[in-house]
C-alpha cells in the first residue's frame, strides 16, 4: 500500500505521483489521507490501479479516469469522475451537482445521493446512485446507463439520445422527449448486471425504464411555423 | 465566483471563538473572490442599546465624532474604532436622531450597519488582509457569515462588497449573479429607495427590505424572490437570532451545510468547514434548490 498523506504533501505531487505509475508498476493500492475538500483530487489517472481517498473531496475528483479503482470514502464535491473513460469510481457518501458528465465508459457508484444533472451528456459510461438523483439529470445523454435506487428531480433525460434510465422511486418530472419505456427481459437482464456490479440489492422488476421518444432527433417541418 | 460561509452556534462556549473561526473559513475561500471581503458578526448589546457601524474612506477622528455626535443629539455615544470602521453604541431611543444627525455632522461617513446585535467590516483586499485590519479573529458572538467576492456585475469597491444590510439587524450575501437587477432597481427606486452602487446583490438586499417593510417576514420575502429575482443565487441571510440559505431552481451556485450539536456552517464547499471542530462527524449536506433553511436561537 503506498500511502500520500496531502496534510504533508501538495495535491499536485500527488497527481505527478500517479500519472507517474508505469505499466507494470507494483504499487497497485494506494490510499490517499486527510484530502478535507481539496479539488482535483486523483485525477487523469490512467492505470488499473486502487485508490482508497480516505474523506471528503472537493471539486473534480477523479475527473478523466481510465482503468483505476477509486474509492471515496467521504463525500464528493461538483464535477466527480468528469469525462470518465474507463475503470470504476465509487463515493461512499453523496456527490454534487454535474456527477460523471460527459462520462465515455467506466462505472460510478454514489452510495449516497447525487445532486443536480447527474450524468449530463452521458456518452457510455455507467452510473448507480443508492439514493436520489436532482434536476436535470442525464441530460443529453447520449449512450450508457443512469441507475437510481431512489428518486429522480425535475426534468429527467430531458433531450435524451440513446442512454438509458432506470428509476426505482418517483420521477419528480420528466424532460422534453424523455418518455417511460417498457422493461422487457433484455432490459431486466442489463439491470441486474449493473446493479451486481455497483453492489446493490435490489429487485430489478421494482424499477421503471426511461429513454427517448425520439421526437427531437429531426427537424420537423410541421414545426416550422414555431421558429 | 464568489465565496459564502456562515457559521451559528448552538454552544455558547465557542462564542469566543466565533470571529476566529469565521475569519479562518473565510480565508479557505480566497481564490473563489480574492478582490473584497466582508463579513456580519452578531454580538447582541446590553438591553436598550443599539450598535451603528459606521466607516470613513481615509479613516476619521472617531474620538471627536462620537463627541460631536453625543452632542448633538443629546445622548452618550460610545465609540470602538476598527481601521476604516467603527461601531457607535447608544440608547436605542437616541438611534433614529443619531441616523438623522450623522448626514449633517459627518457627511463623509457612511452607516454600514444598524441593530441590536450586528457589525458590518468590509473592504477591498485579500479576505486574510480585510479581516486581519478589522481584527475579526478576535470577535465574539452567537453567528457571524461572511463573503469573499469575485467582482462580475458591478465595480470592485467598498460599497460593491458584501455583506449588504437590509435592515436593522438583517443582511445579504450573494454567490452568482443577478440579470434583471436594472429594472428591479428602476421599479425600487420609484418606490423611492435609494442605492449606493451599481451592485445586483444590492437590489436584491433592497428587495427583501422593501418586502419586509410591506409586511412579509424574511422567508415571505425570500420565497416572493424565487419568483421576481431572475438569476444566479445561493444567498445566505442573517438575522438578530440566526441564519438561513436559499439556492435558487437551478442550483449551479455551490453550498454545503454542516451540522453538529455545537453549530451549523454554511460554506460554498467543505473546505472552508474542516477546520472547525468535530467536523469529521458533523452531518454534511447540500441545500436543496428553490428551498430555503433558517436556524434561530
Amino acid at each position: 500500500m503506498t500511502s500520500f498523506d496531502l496534510a504533508a504533501q501538495p495535491l499536485r505531487d500527488l497527481n505527478r505521483a500517479l500519472h507517474g505509475i508505469a505499466d507494470g508498476d507494483n504499487r497497485t493500492a494506494w490510499e490517499i489521507l486527510n484530502p478535507r475538500g481539496a479539488h482535483a483530487v486523483a485525477v487523469g489517472v490512467n492505470q488499473p490501479v486502487d485508490i482508497t481517498v480516505k474523506g471528503n473531496v472537493g471539486y473534480y475528483c477523479a475527473g478523466m479516469n481510465e482503468a483505476a479503482t477509486i474509492t471515496i470514502e467521504g463525500s464528493a464535491g461538483p464535477g466527480l469522475a468528469e469525462n470518465i473513460m474507463s475503470g470504476t469510481v465509487r463515493v461512499k457518501g453523496d456527490a454534487s451537482q454535474y456527477a460523471a458528465a460527459t462520462g465515455h465508459g467506466g462505472l460510478v457508484v454514489i452510495e449516497g445521493n447525487a445532486s443536480s444533472r447527474c450524468g449530463i451528456s452521458m456518452k457510455g459510461v455507467d452510473i448507480v446512485v443508492g439514493g436520489n438523483v436532482g434536476h436535470m439529470s442525464a441530460f443529453m445523454g447520449q449512450a450508457g446507463h443512469l441507475v437510481v435506487l431512489g428518486d429522480a428531480g425535475d426534468g429527467l433525460g430531458d433531450s435524451i439520445y440513446e442512454a438509458e434510465l432506470f428509476v426505482r422511486g418517483t420521477v419528480k418530472s420528466l424532460g422534453a422527449d424523455c418518455i417511460r419505456k417498457e422493461m422487457d427481459e433484455a432490459h431486466i437482464a442489463t439491470l441486474a448486471g449493473l446493479l451486481a456490479k455497483a453492489g446493490f440489492d435490489a429487485d430489478p422488476a421494482s424499477f421503471k425504464r426511461y429513454g427517448s421518444a425520439r421526437k427531437l432527433y429531426h427537424f420537423n417541418v410541421d414545426h416550422a411555423d414555431a421558429y | 465566483m464568489c465565496g459564502v460561509v456562515g457559521l451559528f452556534l448552538k454552544n455558547s462556549k465557542l462564542s469566543g471563538d466565533l470571529g476566529a473561526m469565521t475569519a479562518a473559513m473565510l480565508a479557505v475561500l480566497t481564490d473563489r473572490g480574492p478582490d473584497s471581503a466582508g463579513i456580519a458578526i452578531y454580538d447582541p448589546a446590553k438591553a436598550g442599546k443599539v450598535k451603528l457601524t459606521v466607516r470613513a474612506e481615509a479613516g476619521a477622528d472617531w474620538d471627536a465624532l462620537a463627541a460631536r455626535l453625543a452632542e448633538a443629539i443629546g445622548a452618550k455615544v460610545k465609540v470602538a474604532p476598527r481601521d476604516t470602521h467603527a461601531v457607535l453604541k447608544l440608547a436605542e431611543d437616541a438611534a433614529d436622531d443619531a441616523f438623522h444627525a450623522l448626514a449633517t455632522i459627518a457627511p463623509e461617513v457612511t452607516l454600514m450597519s444598524r441593530g441590536e446585535a450586528m457589525e458590518i467590516y468590509k473592504e477591498v483586499g485579500l479576505p486574510a488582509d480585510v479581516t486581519a485590519r478589522f481584527g475579526i479573529a478576535g470577535m465574539s458572538g452567537t453567528h457571524a457569515i461572511g463573503h469573499t467576492r469575485m467582482a462580475t456585475e458591478s465595480a470592485v469597491t467598498t460599497v460593491g462588497a458584501h455583506p449588504f444590510s437590509t435592515g436593522a439587524d438583517q443582511c445579504l450575501i450573494h454567490n452568482g449573479s443577478l440579470s434583471n437587477h436594472n429594472n428591479l432597481r428602476r421599479v425600487l427606486k420609484r418606490e423611492g429607495i435609494a442605492f449606493g452602487s451599481e451592485n445586483d446583490t444590492e437590489v436584491a438586499a433592497a428587495y427583501l427590505t422593501h418586502k419586509m417593510a410591506g409586511g412579509l417576514g424574511l422567508g415571505e420575502a425570500l420565497d416572493a424572490g424565487i419568483r421576481d429575482l431572475d438569476g444566479f443565487y445561493t444567498f445566505v441571510v442573517a438575522t438578530k437570532t440566526g441564519f438561513g440559505v436559499l439556492r435558487d431552481p437551478i442550483a449551479c451556485k455551490p453550498a454545503v451545510l454542516a451540522e453538529t450539536d455545537d453549530y451549523v456552517a454554511i460554506g460554498s464547499e467543505y473546505r472552508a468547514m474542516v477546520m472547525l471542530p468535530g467536523i469529521d462527524t458533523a452531518r454534511v449536506w447540500e441545500p436543496e434548490p428553490a428551498t430555503s433553511y433558517f436556524w434561530t436561537h
